[in-house]
């Protein structure tokens, strides 16, 4: 188990209370590993981080957990509700268990690591975070994906990629269904370089990064061409 | 020799297939896309110069012009939030993307706002250092894109508006086509430059009103309950989407009518989805006086705001506030008949231009063309808005002083009557020179 500085119990103070202290935290605190207990699937617990904090989540939080994070590192010792990790900007957020929809959704930066599975729409409209996947991600996962990589070390669902922009998504199990204007691509040494740091930030070192695929936009939907309006 | 022709009648249009039908299926099958503008709707929708205000007689008691005060101030977010935000006036500016405007747009925008101590909107692309730098009061767009979105501007906003919807396309999302996307839009949006854009037109995590509550809990967590929260809806069912929008803990509702402009979306949208704000704002008033709410929950109003008329009609059929949009463009410079050969050159003319998309405005309002955009002075573009906010307020005063108010918010559906029966109907007020509007009971 992490080091535990300071414990703040939620069936004691609340939601409300914790921000405030956290939020008033300076970027050069040294009050920097918090413990937070009893979350009990509360929504929105540790978001609007913005110092190099570690925060430890003992059990399941609800929607939106960790959400527009930067700097800090947060560790959920449970499952995560919906929208985990939305719009972080940098620091890691990890979930040991699963997590349910829009994981990562349009975050920019840092790394989301989620060591079950994820639902649907896992990392839709990303802007250049690194999500790790070590399960499964559900159908409709990188949708509008602009930047950043997915990497899946399970399957994938239906309709993987679409619309996507420049995004990277790696996959090693099965996909299920590419969504429009999503193909895959041949990985080349830089590829496979990216695909390596991001599982080593991820603390992943037993697979074989010859067993995944990289999915990317074929870019036919970049300009509006009557042609391609099926596709939509 | 031949014989002359015989008489003919006048080439005679038909009214269904009038020139502009026509001109639109020719240029359909030239191109195989349908017409993408902006602007706002350009039909004849009932609006609210289909209202009168009665004025003081015998039975009300006008008060001074020049001399007697008529009060316009604003208090939004009086519900949660810790730190409400106050206007001087109660016209607000409506929310333009950085990327659809310049930066000297949104600065202009800005100081004009500041001048006369009202607020302006970010849009879809995130906040400037132009719109921040010169607006003392800036609400910051929560988008369904969520293009620049990032949590130090959430904390550097005054408000937050999360946008669901919008007047000009409700249920639509954004387009802003390639030709304007420049290094920086691009860099700002995470995309790569050049490319047509699609704004989403849903959020990415949540599906509902119920999750709109705890989305707003979240951004409450996010900005420590200090900022009012907005949620603007696009006009199309007011009465459920106001109630859903206060159920989910709005501190002000945002209601946006058909008229309301867009950066480019499709032509057939503008003009044939969603509701005037004519016929929005009696249910949408209904639903926060039914929820015991009206006033306290404060709504703003926008979509085709011209005049000082249409800011007293707004309050008195119950508004809080107005915001506008393609009326401060026009303030500005857009379609300035001074650069009619300019407009000419694009196969238009001033006053019809709406070929906003294509980043080519000669008036350097809606483009990201540094030539272009460096043609508006953002000083003198200030002092416009501010002149035409000023006039809004000092013509919406006149009017509530002849209906004997103190202040713009005493103005009240009494003080009004329609002129057609539509506009009656639409916005329950009397048909003039009756005390009956359609769907009232017991006549």
């Amino acid at each position: 188990m992490t080091a535990i500085g300071e414990t703040a119990d939620l069936a004691e103070i609340s939601l409300r209370e914790l921000h405030t202290t956290l939020h008033a935290l300076p970027r050069d605190t040294n009050r920097t590993a918090w413990h937070i207990t009893n979350p009990r699937g509360r929504h929105s617990v540790a978001v609007g981080l913005d110092a190099p904090l570690s925060v430890v989540v003992e059990g399941h939080v609800g929607y939106y957990a960790g959400g527009m994070n930067s700097q800090a590192k947060i560790t959920i010792n449970g499952n995560a509700g919906p929208g985990v990790a939305e719009n972080m900007m940098s620091g890691e957020v990890r979930v040991r268990g699963n997590a349910s929809m829009a994981a990562g959704a349009t975050a920019h930066g840092g790394l989301l690591v989620i060591e079950g599975n994820a639902g649907a729409r896992c990392g839709i409209s990303m802007k250049g975070v690194d999500i790790v996947v070590r399960g499964s991600v559900g159908h409709m996962s990188a949708f509008m994906a602009q930047e950043g990589n997915l990497v899946v070390c399970g399957d994938a669902g239906d309709a993987l990629g679409d619309s996507l922009y420049e995004a990277r998504l790696f996959v090693r199990g099965e996909v299920k269904s590419l969504g429009s204007d999503c193909e895959e691509k041949d990985m080349g040494e830089a590829e496979r370089a990216i695909l390596a740091g991001v599982l080593a930030r991820a603390g992943i070192t037993d697979l074989n990064l010859a067993d995944f695929r990289l999915f990317g936009s074929a870019r036919r939907l970049y300009h509006f061409h009557v042609d391609n309006a099926n596709a939509y | 020799m031949d014989n002359p022709p015989p008489p003919r009648t006048r080439p005679r249009y038909s009214a269904t297939f009038d020139p502009s039908t026509i001109s639109e299926i020719q240029r359909a099958a030239a191109t195989g896309i349908y017409d993408i503008r902006g602007g706002g709707s350009k039909r004849r929708v009932p609006h609210f110069d289909d209202l009168l205000f009665l004025g003081a007689s015998m039975s009300r008691y006008p008060l001074e012009g020049y001399r007697e005060r008529c009060d316009t101030n604003v208090v939004l977010g009086t519900r949660f939030a810790k730190k409400p935000i106050e206007l001087k006036i109660p016209v607000t500016i409506a929310g333009m993307s950085f990327g659809a405007l310049s930066g000297q747009a949104k600065e202009a925008l800005g100081r004009g706002a500041t001048l006369v101590g009202t607020s302006t909107t970010t849009g879809d692309g995130g906040m400037t250092e132009e719109e921040r730098g010169h607006s003392q009061t800036l609400v910051y767009q929560y988008l369904p894109s969520r293009y620049g979105m990032n949590p130090a501007d959430l904390r550097r906003a005054d408000a937050i508006e999360i946008v669901v919807g919008q007047g000009a396309k409700p249920g639509g999302g954004g387009m802003l086509l390639g030709q304007k996307i420049t290094q920086r839009v691009a860099a700002m949006r995470h995309l790569p430059p050049g490319i047509d854009q699609r704004s989403a037109s849903r959020h990415p995590d949540w599906t509902g009103p119920d999750d709109l509550e705890i989305k707003i809990e979240e951004l409450r967590e996010i900005t420590n309950w200090e900022k009012p929260i907005y949620v603007k809806v696009g006009a199309s069912r007011p009465y459920y989407d106001v109630a859903l929008a206060v159920k989910a803990g709005a501190d002000v509702v945002v209601l946006d009518g058909m008229q309301g402009g867009t950066a480019a979306t499709q032509d057939v949208f503008i003009e044939n989805v969603g509701l005037p704000i004519l016929a929005a704002i009696r249910p949408a008033v209904q639903a926060l006086q039914d929820l015991g709410l009206h006033r306290q929950v404060q709504l703003i109003v926008s979509g085709g705001i011209r005049t000082g008329a249409d800011v007293a009609k707004a309050l008195a059929l119950g508004a809080d506030a107005v915001a506008i949009g393609t009326a401060a463009l026009i303030a500005l410079g857009d379609n300035d008949p001074a650069l009619e050969a300019e407009y000419q050159k694009l196969g238009t003319t001033a006053g019809a231009y709406d070929d906003w998309h294509e980043g080519r405005d000669p008036a350097g309002i809606t483009t990201q063309n540094p030539e272009l955009s460096a043609r508006l002075d953002p000083v003198l573009g200030g002092r416009r808005i501010a002149n035409y906010l000023s006039v809004l307020t000092m013509e919406a005063q006149a009017i509530a002083r002849a209906c004997g108010k103190s202040h713009l918010h005493n103005l009240e559906p009494e003080d009004l009557v329609a002129l057609t029966l539509e506009a009656a109907a639409m916005a329950r007020i009397p048909l003039a020179g009756t005390d009956w509007y359609p769907g009232k009971a017991g006549f």
